[in-house]
């Protein structure tokens, strides 16, 4: 049985859900790899649709040297096999690495809360804490929207705060 | 890096190349010479009644030949030939290596030596880095990008409208 699509991104605060996604290499990226780092997670609706050209290349000219340095590592997300995010990857000529939600389609999208009705991924950010809890989370308004490298910077800036406060 | 946290666009400084009449609406523009949309976006631009200010938004990823671009642009406004560069490279956007630079700087009659030494210069990056990080912090993504009326605009939009704003870029 399918599950219906959430209304909202898991919020900032909870622990992040069970999940099952692709490395380009086809083995698995589970919630276990989220534990002991700091996780960027860029949700995008399609490879080689045009906006996300934008948002990724910006992305890495923006943060390329900057996330090493925070500990922090990103992975663009969507509903597209491997062999199809490695080929968009590698046309932008960036190096985030791609996670695949393709089969069952759309399931770890779900259970992050930003699975489109139309079948594809929200444009959304989720920042995952060390502890494997979310520290922000930001779904764009409509897919032809991009979350600017700031709201990244700022859900870094509050995994950093929390770290300090515990 | 960490001074790139989200912070409103900046509002028109005294850095900011400016052209328009005083009077009309402000629009910002995030911009890139290599961007095929932001020249279209140009042409639009200069049939309304606007006061423009061009603030630099190269992409290096998307838009190799962008960054170059931008350095041409300042060293030109070092003497004080800005737009007429910004024009020159909007409107061929199919010759950005350094010869077709270099011929642009030579039609203006900038002193060549002084263009060459100043757009690889320290202050002419910085330049360019900070319109960029402005833009960034503001959450710019992609060019072009307008700002009027305290709002961002991407895509396609309607100068007639731009127009009608009461646009302060703050």
């Amino acid at each position: 049985m399918s599950q219906p699509a959430a209304e909202g991104p898991i919020p900032a605060g909870a622990p992040a859900p069970e999940f099952t996604l692709r490395r380009e290499d086809g083995s698995e990226f589970t919630r276990k790899d989220l534990e002991g780092n700091t996780t960027v997670l860029v949700f995008y609706p399609f490879a080689f649709s045009p906006v996300c050209t934008d948002q990724l290349g910006l992305y890495e000219d923006v943060l390329g040297d900057y996330l090493p340095k925070r500990g922090a590592t990103m992975y663009g997300v969507s509903c597209d096999a491997s062999w199809s995010q490695t080929a968009f990857r590698e046309k932008l000529g960036v190096s985030i690495p791609q996670l695949s939600d393709f089969e069952p389609k759309g399931a770890a999208c779900r259970a992050f809360g930003v699975y489109h009705p139309g079948g594809f991924p929200q444009r959304a950010l989720v920042i995952v804490g060390p502890d494997g809890v979310v520290a922000m989370s930001y779904q764009a308004p409509s897919p032809a929207d991009l979350p600017g490298a700031n709201q990244i910077i700022d859900g870094l800036d509050a995994v950093a705060a929390g770290s300090s406060a515990v | 890096m960490s001074d790139l946290g989200s912070a409103p666009i900046p509002g028109l400084n005294a850095d900011d190349h400016v052209r328009g009449p005083a009077d009309a609406p402000l629009v910002i523009v995030y911009a890139d010479f290599e961007c095929p949309y932001c020249a279209a976006a140009e042409l639009k631009l200069k049939r309304a009644r606007l006061r423009i200010a061009f603030r630099h938004f190269p992409v290096r990823l998307s838009h190799p030949r962008a960054w170059p671009a931008a350095c041409a642009a300042e060293a030109a406004g070092l003497q004080d030939r800005f737009w007429e560069m910004h024009d020159l490279l909007f409107a061929d956007q199919g010759r950005l290596e350094d010869p077709h630079l270099w011929a642009r700087a030579r039609t203006l009659g900038l002193d060549l030596e002084r263009f060459d030494a100043d757009r690889r210069g320290a202050a002419v990056t910085a330049r360019i880095k900070q319109d960029f990080e402005s833009g960034v912090r503001g959450g710019v993504v992609t060019t072009p990008t307008l700002i009027a009326d305290g709002a961002l605009r991407t895509g396609d939009f309607d100068v007639r409208a731009l127009g009608a704003l009461g646009a302060d870029g703050r």
